[in-house]
């Protein structure tokens, strides 16, 4: 069973237009990372499916009924928001409790499904307090809570780690990861951070300007991206795009070629001088000026000695580059093994 | 900024000077009520000889306070006046906020025009209206009641509630209410429960704004309830006012008497403004 299909949904504000005839389905399970810069109508669409906002035309279905017409609660969703958006005047239990007593569950059913999402994210001595009285990662996991004990067939996270302070990012996407893996639950995702969908999905959705540019694992669209955009948006440092008549290629094309698949050379068909070099233990980055615009990221493994200025020569795989046309579609189909 | 209000709370002058010209004003605001309550303890010769002095075994006298009680009902008009003034300011609130949330919340057509015409009444003074309000309160047999009162009261207040409101209304969390959508609850549980426990330092300003207006009223009072049963304090106290003769110990008395209720309701709607700018810090 499916646990999300749009068909050709679109939504437009006035004039604007925010969405583009999406189509797009998850399964059961599966977890979903909807990505792309900010604006580009994620949220927007994350708000359609939940139900906060009207589709203009086209359908949602959740768990094989449609509900375009449904009002959220009556969707079998559960959503957790940027802002953790707990209620203020509710203990850490009644928040995660609401829902259930507004759906008319029993007492014990409520408690029962509490303590056991409370037991899931170590929340179990803080059910008695109010959000005020928590840190901003305990917040967020109520938040995460209020959606576990609804049981939904589909979740909903709207940029859920990025109230949240970098040490604290890691420990709860990886908790998120988890929480995947047990409940085996349908998950939809939303954020502008290339490496939260990298690390969490089983498959990405990239978004620019209200349409859907490309559809798939992480590793396929890492591999195999089909144009300019989300060659540039996965991966960092990102992808260097240096014009093909560098390379001895026809004018109007454009040559992708990840950092890691940089190398310095004794001789190769890139030369230029270091401007920049940033050191990060694991790994050294070097930015050369090649003479456009953009500089040249080399992402070279390990720690390196190179001062700015110094004049170096860059070599690669042809087979770890992308031919691109002018407008950034991907020529041939090069995938670099 | 925080820094710089240290800096400044520290130097020694600045302060002097800060709390010089806080002092300043509140003698300046505090001294006719100050002069009032003195000369309500004093003889009618006592208050015309010396009107700023305090009240000594010589002067002291409670007869205005027992003319106040003998004539007229004080007691009814104290009565007439609050509740006609928490009865509105109830009513503004309610439909203010009820008015500010709809406009602030929800997309529809004409959202902006009906902004414009809720907060039109800002601009016009309701008492220009005096005659038609007479006519419709005559028509619908409100006259000499205290709900023609209250009717009036309240749509004089409305329109800066919905302005202010709004505006507060906006700033509060979109997630919030809509993650109370997703839980299910209605709309009337979000405004009710979410949205107005945030906004309730606005409603305090909102209710100081009206209270004051209302509860030293006379106009209304005078055209639409001047009924012995109906009369408020503000115009009960105008007995004592006449045009050849005017009994100040009464008056002073009355007017006395009056200050306290209102001071109590403000005292409680500040205490709100407080409570709420402290615990405001949710997020």
């Amino acid at each position: 069973m499916t646990a999300l299909k749009l068909t050709n949904l679109s939504k437009s504000f006035g004039q604007t237009e925010v969405l583009r005839d999406i189509n797009l389905t998850v399964e059961e399970g599966e977890f979903v990372v909807f990505v792309g810069p900010s604006g580009c109508g994620k949220s927007t669409l994350l708000r359609v499916i939940a139900g906060l906002e009207d589709a203009t035309s086209g359908t949602v279905e959740i768990a094989g009924k449609v509900v375009t017409r449904v009002p959220p609660a009556k969707r079998g969703i559960a959503m957790v928001f940027q802002s953790y958006a707990l209620y203020p005047h509710l203990t850490v239990e009644g928040n995660m409790g609401l829902s259930l007593k507004q759906e008319g569950q029993p007492k014990a059913e409520i408690s029962a499904r509490i303590a056991k999402a409370a037991a899931m994210l170590s929340l179990d001595t803080y059910l008695a307090r109010r959000p005020a009285e928590l840190s901003g990662g305990q917040r967020q996991r109520v938040a995460i809570g209020r959606a576990i004990v609804r049981e939904p067939d589909l979740f909903l996270f709207d940029e859920p780690l990025s109230n949240l302070d970098a040490a604290l990012r890691m420990n709860t996407r990886i908790e998120i990861a988890n929480l995947h893996r047990s409940l085996k639950a349908s998950m939809v995702y939303v954020t502008h951070d290339q490496t939260e969908a990298m690390t969490l999905a089983d498959k990405i959705v990239v978004f620019r300007d209200g349409r859907v540019e490309q559809i798939g694992s992480p590793m396929e669209l890492y591999n195999s991206p089909a144009n300019q955009f989300v060659a540039g948006f996965l991966g960092a440092p990102s992808m260097n795009f240096v014009p093909a008549n560098m390379l001895g290629g026809p004018k109007s094309q454009i040559i992708g070629i990840r950092p890691e698949h940089l190398r310095l050379a004794e001789t190769g068909p890139l030369s230029g001088t270091v401007q920049h070099v940033e050191r990060l233990g694991g790994d050294t980055n070097l930015l050369i000026q090649i003479g456009q615009p953009d500089l040249l990221t080399v992402r070279l493994f390990g720690q390196h000695d190179m001062a700015v200025d110094t004049a170096v020569h860059v070599d690669f795989d042809k087979s770890e580059s992308f031919v691109l046309d002018a407008e950034g579609q991907r020529l041939e189909n090069t995938p670099p093994e | 900024m925080p820094g710089q209000m240290s800096r400044a709370r520290r130097n020694p002058v600045t302060v002097a000077a800060m709390h010089g010209a806080l002092i300043i004003y509140t003698l300046i605001a505090l001294f006719p009520v100050f002069v009032i309550l003195i000369n309500s303890f004093k003889t009618r010769k006592a208050i015309f000889r010396e009107p700023l002095a305090l009240p000594n075994a010589e002067t002291f006298s409670t007869i205005g306070y027992q003319t106040v009680f003998q004539q007229g009902d004080f007691i009814l008009y104290l009565q007439n006046s609050l509740i006609v003034t928490v009865a509105s300011l109830f009513f503004i609130l309610l439909f203010g906020a009820m008015a500010a949330f709809a406009l602030a919340e929800y997309r529809f057509r004409g959202n902006m025009l009906m902004g414009l015409y809720l907060a039109l009444g800002i601009m016009i003074p309701i008492r220009i209206g005096t005659v038609a309000i007479l006519e419709m309160m005559v028509a619908t047999g409100l006259v000499n009641t205290l709900w023609a009162l209250i009717l009036v009261y309240t749509a004089q207040g409305l329109p800066l509630a919905v302005f202010i409101l709004s505006e507060f209304m906006r700033q509060v969390s979109d997630d919030l209410k809509n993650a109370g959508r997703v839980d299910g609850l209605s709309e009337y549980t979000i405004f009710f429960r979410l949205v107005l426990p945030l906004v309730r330092p606005a409603m305090a300003t909102v209710a100081v704004f009206n209270m004051i207006p209302i509860w030293n009223d006379l106009w209304f009072p005078l055209i639409l309830a001047p009924a012995e049963e109906t009369k408020t304090l503000t115009l009960g106290s105008q007995v004592f006012i006449g045009q050849f003769v005017t009994d100040w110990n009464a008056v002073l008395s009355a007017l006395s008497m009056a200050i306290l209720p209102v001071m109590v309701l403000y005292v409680i709607f500040s205490r709100q403004l407080i409570r709420g700018l402290t615990s405001g810090a949710v997020k």
